[in-house]
């Protein structure tokens, strides 16, 4: 089985002014755009659902383990073909959602789908970080006269973020890693060139060989960053601290 | 806006039609599993071994695979190399390839994860036990297979579990290929008869009643274990 | 030469003829098997891609159950492979495809033949073989009665969806960049999903294939709502795909096109999935045969049109 290797297909004209390298590089662009915005979802939610989940309370708590069992027990898949296909059925604005442009709608239910998700894995992140730091911590800080909300916004967060760098990493990481589901619902992201790109230049070889290289390179990037940061942000005195 | 829900699809024979799809998703996990706990462990005692040489190896193909989408793997070894798979393999001519080929890229990929598990398991063991072993005059081989393993594996099987479970809800990404397991048979039944919005749902719920139970069990194991 | 020599030389002949014409002499030299025909005869096997929902051409009523115009055609085909290679019994292996990846999928051996609504065009040749052509459809637009679209200039700014990987898909892209049409193309895996998303409301209309859009309209649940309009951006001639270089494979499946055309044989299967009701729902496309098809019909070619 003879194959054609085909290097230059990159740079032959795609559509009208662009290349073939222009659309792996939008797809690379879009996937970068939906895992940074799914992070910020993430982060913010699973960070609030951490702090629910070590509040003494049985309800808050609760809340927590049920969010948190509900969205790790039902494959992405089917929560992006939720998002996307169920919810504006079921939803009292559903139609004017469906009007929107369909780049929205498939940008819409990724970043939601991926956000919530993500949530909660890191919500048990969070849980363990601060379940992990010395109980001291948050007594001193309720003996200095700080309300519990206080106590975790001055005290046990900025600790317990210092030490998760590593395994947060490993979540934003993934967060990449799983934004190439978003390609079954259509959006262009860097998977979905793969296809096409596949499909328009007949180079299967070349084609997957470029997007995989592509995904490496942003995996290697935000591992070099968030190694960055993690130098930055090390305390003394713990493990991985200087 | 209430929708008008209609679940009159879930009749006899598309029920049946997705037990068939949920057997496809038990088969590609089971598989995907085994070979990839045997191949992961292989992996990890290579990682950890002192020849530079293989430590490269097992790293190199562990960060690869840990570093590119589930999705990509699948694509790879579904358009582009069935082929070669069937030479490499020297499989008959008629096996169904889109089966073998979710196969293989499941099992590659899951080994790569199942091996992180497992080396962390087998450095978790007190150095003492394998420096004990070898002074009884055992190879290395030996220690890790009488000794080092037995005990790592008691620490490892909670988390060999979860990421059991994590496989099977990640065989949906099938859909990508030509391949229907539940979640794909789901879905062609909501299309076919319209029912989109009944069906995602009922297979959601069917996933979120299994996989709760099963953490649930793992949970439990986990404590009988004591760790 | 004396007259009795002459008569037998020439009766010599004329028997030679009439032996070898009705098979009787000794055979040829059995030819070598190779390719896809070679490989069906090692393995009893031939591998057939079935597509979803391309109706009324290739399309599944669920449980494994195929049905259609070029389903029943690429039947034809096989029993006739099955002869050829002197076959007592042939397995059929039934793999899905999507207009995405079929053409990758003959290329890379997962299938031998696919007979469904694939598009004959040069860029396609290059990749495929394409057998003696199936069908003449011309690229139009289903879209809910009153909706205001009328034709494609109709669809400026509006949301349209069609099928990845279909000549429809490329066409439109085409189309909305040359003419600065803006629109918002979205791309389903198949006809259902593209209909599904027309039907939800997410797109005004429908592109693809005129046959395939009444097939869809027939499968919906009320098919008065919908209405095929537009002029036909494109005619295309569908043709089954196999593996190119491959001439033996092709001269099979062709004859067994050229055979059913010829014979007239075609016009009841075409009746069967165009004049009557078909399934799931038992509708009638109500799709008279166009002079196109006619034409075709009384000759027989793989030639890609446009």
């Amino acid at each position: 089985m003879s194959y054609h290797w085909h290097w230059g297909v990159f740079l032959e004209q795609a559509a009208r002014n662009r290349t073939y390298l222009d659309w792996l590089c939008s797809g690379a662009w879009i996937t970068l755009a939906l895992g940074l915005v799914s992070w910020t979802i993430a982060l913010g939610l699973g960070t609030v659902l951490g702090v629910l989940r070590t509040l003494p309370s049985r309800f808050w708590s609760g809340l927590a383990v049920g969010y948190v069992d509900l969205f790790r027990s039902v494959p992405l898949l089917v929560q992006l073909f939720i998002w996307y296909f169920v919810l504006p059925e079921l939803l009292p604005h559903g139609d004017t959602i469906k009007q929107l442009p369909p780049w929205l709608q498939q940008a819409g239910a990724a970043v939601l789908c991926l956000g919530t998700f993500t949530a909660a894995r890191v919500c048990e992140q969070v849980r363990s970080g601060i379940a992990a730091l010395p109980r001291d911590l948050e007594n001193a800080g309720l003996a200095l006269g700080l309300t519990r909300a206080e106590t975790y916004r001055h005290v046990l967060l900025p600790v317990s973020f210092r030490l998760l760098v590593p395994p947060l990493t490993s979540e934003l990481l993934n967060v990449f890693k799983n934004s190439a589901v978003a390609s079954t619902i259509g959006l262009l992201d860097l998977a979905a060139q793969g296809r096409q790109l596949l499909d328009y230049t007949a180079q299967p070889y070349e084609s997957f060989i470029a997007v995989t290289l592509l995904y490496l390179a942003i995996n290697v990037a935000v591992m070099l960053l968030m190694r960055w940061v993690e130098q930055r942000w090390r305390i003394p005195g713990y493990i991985g601290g200087k | 806006m209430a929708y008008p829900f209609d679940f009159s699809s879930l009749d006899r024979r598309n029920l049946e039609i997705l037990g068939e799809g949920m057997a496809l998703s038990l088969e590609i996990t089971g598989v995907a599993v085994v070979i990839g706990i045997g191949w992961g462990t292989l992996l990890a005692t290579m990682r950890l071994s002192s020849r530079r040489p293989l430590r490269w190896l097992a790293a190199g193909y562990v960060n690869l695979f840990r570093a590119i989408p589930l999705v990509m793997v699948l694509l790879w070894f579904f358009l582009v190399v069935p082929r070669l798979l069937q030479r490499t393999l020297h499989l008959p001519a008629d096996t169904d390839l889109r089966l073998v080929s979710a196969l293989v890229a499941f099992s590659l990929f899951e080994a790569a994860y199942y091996s992180e598990i497992i080396r962390a398991g087998i450095q978790a063991v007190p150095k003492g036990q394998l420096a004990a072993s070898l002074a009884l005059g055992m190879t290395y081989g030996q220690s890790m297979r009488l000794v080092i393993l037995p005990q790592a594996l008691r620490h490892m099987l909670p988390l060999l579990l979860t990421q059991a479970i994590v496989l099977f809800q990640d065989t949906s990404l099938v859909y990508v290929s030509a391949l229907a397991d539940f979640f794909g048979q789901a879905y062609g039944i909501g299309e076919r008869d319209g029912r989109i919005v009944e069906l995602l749902l009922f297979a959601g719920a069917t996933y979120l009643v299994m996989c709760v139970i099963a953490s649930r069990m793992v949970q439990r194991l986990a404590r009988r274990v004591g760790r | 030469m004396t007259r009795p020599k002459l008569f037998v030389t020439v009766a010599t002949l004329v028997t030679l003829v009439i032996v070898h014409a009705l098979g009787l002499g000794p055979p040829a030299q059995a030819a070598e098997l190779s390719g896809t025909l070679k490989k069906i005869k090692d393995t009893g096997t031939i591998t057939l891609g079935v597509r979803e929902s391309s109706i009324p051409f290739n399309y599944s009523l669920g449980g494994g159950q195929q049905v259609g115009y070029s389903w029943e055609i690429m039947g034809r085909a096989v029993e006739a492979i099955k002869a050829e290679l002197g076959l007592q019994t042939l397995r059929i292996k039934q793999i899905p495809v999507t207009p995405q990846d079929r053409i990758t999928l003959v290329q890379n051996g997962t299938i031998d033949l696919e007979c469904s609504s694939t598009t004959n065009n040069l860029e396609r040749q290059r990749q495929v073989a394409f057998s003696n052509s199936l069908f003449i459809i011309g690229t139009r637009l289903l879209t809910r009665r009153g909706s205001g679209v009328e034709d494609f200039a109709d669809l400026k700014g509006k949301n349209v969806v069609t099928t990845a990987g279909t000549t429809s898909e490329r066409l439109l892209r085409k189309m909305n960049d040359d003419g600065n049409l803006g629109i918002n193309i979205i791309s389903a895996k198949e006809h259902g999903q593209s209909f599904l998303t027309l039907e939800s409301g997410r797109a005004v209309a429908f592109m693809m294939d005129d046959a395939l859009l009444f097939g869809e309209r027939a499968k919906a649940r009320s098919p008065n709502d919908w209405v095929v309009v537009g002029r036909p951006q494109s005619r295309e001639a569908y043709g089954c795909i196999m593996r190119r270089d491959d001439p033996p494979f092709k001269r099979v499946v062709d004859a067994t096109i050229a055979r059913l055309m010829k014979s007239g044989e075609i016009e009841a299967i075409y009746a069967r999935w165009f004049l009557q009701p078909v399934p799931p729902r038992n509708l009638n496309l109500s799709f008279p045969l166009s002079e196109d098809m006619k034409r075709l019909f009384k000759n027989p070619n793989d030639q890609a049109l446009e």
